[in-house]
C-alpha cells in the first residue's frame, strides 16, 4: 500500500457503460439488418456500411477539427447513427446522398447541440428528413423485397403497404378492395414487403426490442405507450367506417411503426426521462403518426412524428416529474 | 420505488462475533453522535475505569461518552477523527479492564424490567446510547414522543442492506434474545403495542431466529422485505413496513413511527437491564483480498489499524479503506484514527476497486431518476448544482437526498451525481439556516 485514495461515497459503480448500452442496441439490430439484407440485396448492404463509415467519419472529423476535444467515435453512438439512417432510407438511394444524410444527421443533428447526449433531435431522423425534403424522388422510390440478390441497379420499385392503403381509399375504393393489392399480413410481419431498409421486418425488430427490454437497455414505457396509442387512435376508426380505415393491426405491422417505437423514439438522449414523462411523449408520438397517417399528405407519419415529440421532450420533463416520496401524505 | 442491486458480497455472513481484544491506547473523540459534542469530566493523569463516565452529554441533543477500558488518561486533545477533521478526544493508555461499579457482566439474560417510560429513556441517556445504524442520533431523544404526537409503531432495522456489512446479521442470529428484550423495553418507553423487525429476504436464517424468538414477545413481529438498497433507509424502511410515507422534511413520528436500529436494541438491553454503557460495538471487517474478514466486538476508541491487524493485516494492494458500507461510508486517508459509536464496518478496497469509471457525458437516460429512492432527479439536480443555481435546486427538492448513492452508482457515464449534489445541499442548507434564522 501506498497511498490510500480518498474520494466521496458510492464507492461502488455498476459495470454498465455507455458503450455498452450502444452495442448492446446494435446487436439487437442484427435479426432486423439480416431480414432486410436478405430482401434488398447487396444495395442494402452497401447503403448500410456507407451510413456507417460516414457518420463515424463526420464525427471524428467534426471532433478533431471543429470542436478540437476528445474523440469519441468508438462509443458506439455514431455507429447506432449510421445504421439507424440506412434503416430510413430505400436500399436504391444513391450512395453519394446516403453521404449527404450522414452529414446532416451527425453535423445538423448531433455535433451543432455538442455531440452525444446535447442533441434534442434523434441524429437519424434528422439525416432522413433532410433526405426526404432534399431527394423527395429518390427517398420514395421503394424496392421491392426479392430473395438475395446482388443487383444494384434496375430494382423493381414500388409503393409501400401504407401508400398502396392510402392511395387506395383515396381514389374511392373499399378496404376490401384495396386489401387485394397489399400483401398478406404474415407476409407483412416478417418483413417481405416494400420501404425503407429497416423498418420491412416488424417479427425481427420485436425480437431486438424484447432483448432491449430483458437487458434493461430500454424501458417498456415508450413502446408500449407508442404502439397502444396507435391501435386505439387507428381501433377508433376502423370501428367508425371500416370501408374507409384499415384495421390496427394493419397500423402496427407496416411502415415504420416498429422501428421507430423500438428504436428511435426510445433514444435516450432525445427523450424524457420520467417514466411518467414517456408515456406522455409514446402517446404523443402514437397520435401524430395516426393523425399523418390518416389525415397528412403523406404515407407515413413516424419520423416526422418522433421529430415533433423530441421538441416537446424539455417542457416534458418539466411537467412530468418522477413522484416524489412523501409526495402524498398518508395517514393510515 | 427506486433503489439498484450492487453486488452483496457478504463475505463475512457466517463469521461468529469476535470479542478483539483491548488495544493498549484507545482514542474517544467527545463527539460521536448527532447534536451537541459531551465535555470531558476527567483530566490528563486521571485513572478511567471500564465504563466510567468520561464526558457528559451538552445538551438536549447530545449523548453521554464513557471510557471503554481501564486505564489513565493520557491526554485530551484535537485528535484526527474518521470523518478527517480533528476533534477533541480523550486518550487512555489501557490496563487490565476493571469494570465501573454496577455493571452486570453476567451471561445470563435478564429478561424483566419494572421501570416505567421515564425510568427507562433515562437509562439510556445516562448509558450514552445512540443510534448504532450509522446516524449516531441519541437514543434517549428517540424514546421520547414529542407533546401533541403518537407513536403506532416500533420499526426496527435489521435491514443490513449495505453490501460487505454483516454486523447486524450477525447480531440478530447470536444475540436475538438480548435485541427482543431490548426491543419490547422500547416499545414500553415509547408506549407502542406493536414492533416490526425488518430483515431484508437475503438473511432467511436470521429471519427464522428472529421470528421464532419474537413468537414469545407480545406484539414483535418480523418482515422479510425485498432485498434492494437502500431499503434499510428509515423513510424507506418505513414504507416498506406499513406502507406510510414520511412527509418530505418531516420525522417517522409524523406517521405514527419510530425506527431504532437492532444494534441499538441490543445497546438499550444492555444498558438497561446490565446497566452496561455503550463502550463497545460490532463492526464488520470485509474486502476480497483481506485474509481473515469478519465481525469483532469492539471496544469505542480502538483505532482501526488494530481491527485490520485482526483481520489479517493490510494487504500489499491495498488502494482504499472505507469507514462503514461502500454505498454510503466514508474513505479514510489515516488508519489510526478511532472506532466509534457510528462505526459499522472497515471495508478494505484493493487498488482496481478504489478508482472510479472515467466520466463521459450524459446520455439522459434516466436510470438516476429511475432509482432514485426519493423520486427526485439526480441529473437535474446535479447540473443545477453544478451551476450555482441553489433557489431551483431548493424546489426541486435537493434537501431530500439523503445521499445514499444510488444514482451514482447506476450511472452508465460515471457521473459524480452525489458529489455535485452534496455541494449543492450544503449551499442550499445554508441558505435555509440564514433565512430561518
Amino acid at each position: 500500500m501506498s497511498v490510500l485514495t480518498v474520494s466521496g461515497s458510492p464507492h461502488l459503480q455498476t459495470d454498465q457503460s455507455v458503450s455498452k448500452i450502444m452495442y448492446g442496441v446494435v446487436f439487437s439490430l442484427i435479426p432486423a439488418m439480416l431480414v432486410s439484407f436478405y430482401f434488398f440485396g447487396l444495395a442494402a448492404i452497401l447503403v448500410t456500411i456507407t451510413a456507417v463509415v460516414a457518420c463515424m467519419a463526420f464525427e471524428f472529423l467534426i471532433q478533431k477539427y471543429l470542436i478540437r476535444g476528445p474523440l469519441t467515435i468508438f462509443d458506439g453512438s455514431a455507429l447506432i447513427t449510421g445504421i439507424l439512417l440506412a434503416f430510413n432510407v430505400p436500399a436504391s438511394l444513391p450512395l453519394w446522398m446516403v453521404v449527404v444524410g450522414s452529414a446532416a444527421a451527425i453535423g445538423m443533428g448531433k455535433m451543432t447541440f455538442g455531440g452525444l447526449g446535447k442533441n434534442p433531435f434523434n441524429p437519424a431522423l434528422v439525416g432522413r428528413v433532410f433526405l426526404m425534403i432534399s431527394f423527395p424522388v429518390e427517398m420514395t422510390s421503394w424496392p421491392l423485397p426479392s430473395a438475395f440478390s446482388t443487383k444494384l441497379t434496375d430494382a423493381v420499385t414500388g409503393p409501400t403497404a401504407l401508400a398502396i392503403w392510402k392511395d387506395g381509399v383515396g381514389q374511392g375504393n373499399t378496404v376490401d378492395q384495396v386489401m387485394a393489392d397489399l400483401p398478406e399480413y404474415a407476409q407483412l410481419l416478417i418483413g417481405n414487403m416494400g420501404g425503407s431498409i429497416g423498418e420491412i421486418s416488424a417479427l425481427a425488430l420485436l425480437l431486438g426490442g424484447v432483448y432491449m427490454l430483458v437487458r434493461k437497455i430500454i424501458t417498456w414505457h415508450i413502446p408500449v405507450a407508442y404502439l397502444g396509442s396507435v391501435v386505439v387512435f387507428a381501433g377508433v376508426f376502423w370501428l367508425i367506417d371500416p370501408t374507409y380505415y384499415i384495421d390496427p393491426l394493419f397500423h402496427l405491422i407496416s411502415g415504420g411503426l416498429m422501428l421507430g417505437a423500438l428504436y428511435m423514439a426510445t433514444d435516450m438522449v432525445t427523450s424524457p426521462m420520467s417514466a411518467r414523462g414517456q408515456i406522455v411523449f409514446g402517446i404523443g408520438c402514437g397520435v401524430v403518426t395516426m393523425v399523418i397517417r390518416l389525415f397528412g399528405a403523406y404515407p407515413e407519419g413516424v419520423s416526422f412524428a418522433i421529430l415533433i415529440m423530441n421538441a416537446f421532450v424539455p417542457i416534458i420533463n418539466k411537467g412530468m416529474k418522477p413522484k416524489r416520496f412523501g409526495e402524498e401524505v398518508k395517514h393510515g | 420505488m427506486g433503489g439498484v442491486h450492487p453486488p452483496e458480497n457478504k463475505i463475512t455472513a457466517s463469521r461468529h462475533i469476535e470479542e478483539l481484544p483491548v488495544p493498549g491506547t484507545v482514542t474517544i473523540p467527545i463527539s460521536q453522535h448527532l447534536g451537541v459534542p459531551a465535555s470531558p469530566v476527567v483530566a490528563k493523569g486521571d485513572r478511567v475505569l471500564t465504563g466510567q463516565l468520561i464526558a457528559r452529554g451538552g445538551g438536549f441533543i447530545s449523548a453521554h461518552i464513557h471510557s471503554s477500558v481501564t486505564g489513565k488518561v493520557v491526554k485530551i486533545d484535537d485528535m484526527m477523527d474518521s470523518s478527517g477533521y480533528r476533534r477533541k478526544s480523550v486518550v487512555i493508555q489501557t490496563e487490565a479492564d476493571e469494570w465501573a461499579e454496577g455493571i452486570d457482566l453476567d451471561a445470563g439474560i435478564v429478561r424483566g424490567c419494572d421501570l416505567d417510560g421515564a425510568a427507562i429513556v433515562r437509562k439510556v441517556n445516562d448509558m450514552g446510547i445512540v443510534g448504532l445504524g450509522g446516524a449516531t442520533f441519541p437514543s434517549h431523544v428517540k424514546l421520547m414522543v414529542p407533546k401533541g404526537k403518537k407513536a403506532d409503531y416500533l420499526i426496527v432495522n435489521g435491514v443490513e442492506c449495505e453490501p460487505y456489512l454483516t454486523a447486524d446479521h450477525r447480531l440478530m442470529l447470536e444475540k436475538g434474545e438480548e435485541i427482543l428484550v431490548g426491543i419490547s423495553i422500547q416499545m414500553k418507553a415509547l408506549g407502542v403495542e406493536q414492533a416490526i423487525i425488518g430483515i431484508e429476504s437475503n438473511k432467511p436464517d436470521a429471519i427464522e431466529v428472529m421470528g421464532r424468538l419474537a413468537a414469545s414477545h407480545a406484539g414483535v413481529r418480523v418482515e422479510a422485505l425485498e432485498v434492494k438498497y437502500p431499503q434499510g433507509a428509515e423513510k424507506q424502511l418505513i414504507k416498506a413496513a406499513i406502507g406510510r410515507e414520511v412527509p418530505s422534511g418531516k420525522l417517522p413520528i409524523e406517521v405514527g413511527c419510530v425506527v431504532h436500529n437492532v444494534g441499538t436494541a441490543f445497546a438499550v438491553y444492555e444498558a438497561v437491564q446490565k446497566n452496561m454503557p455503550l463502550i463497545r460495538r460490532v463492526v464488520t471487517v470485509a474486502g476480497k483480498s483481506m485474509n481473515k474478514p469478519g465481525n469483532f466486538m469492539v471496544r469505542i476508541g480502538t483505532p482501526v489499524s488494530a481491527l485490520i491487524e485482526a483481520a489479517g493485516g493490510l494487504p500489499e494492494d491495498t488502494g482504499k479503506v472505507i469507514n462503514g458500507g461502500p454505498m454510503m461510508g466514508k474513505a479514510l486517508n489515516d488508519l489510526g484514527v478511532p472506532v466509534t459509536k457510528g462505526t459499522s464496518g472497515i471495508l478494505v478496497f484493493t487498488e482496481m476497486e478504489s478508482h472510479r469509471k472515467p466520466v463521459v457525458a450524459c446520455i439522459r437516460c434516466g436510470r438516476c431518476t429511475t432509482v432514485c429512492p426519493m423520486g427526485l432527479e439526480p441529473y437535474l439536480l446535479s447540473a443545477l448544482s453544478e451551476k450555482n443555481r441553489n433557489e431551483e435546486c431548493e424546489q426541486e427538492r435537493i434537501m431530500d437526498c439523503m445521499e445514499c448513492g444510488s444514482c451514482m452508482y447506476i450511472c452508465p457515464s460515471g457521473r459524480p451525481l452525489l458529489d455535485l449534489m452534496r455541494v449543492g445541499k450544503s449551499r442550499v442548507g445554508k441558505i435555509i439556516r440564514e433565512r430561518t434564522h
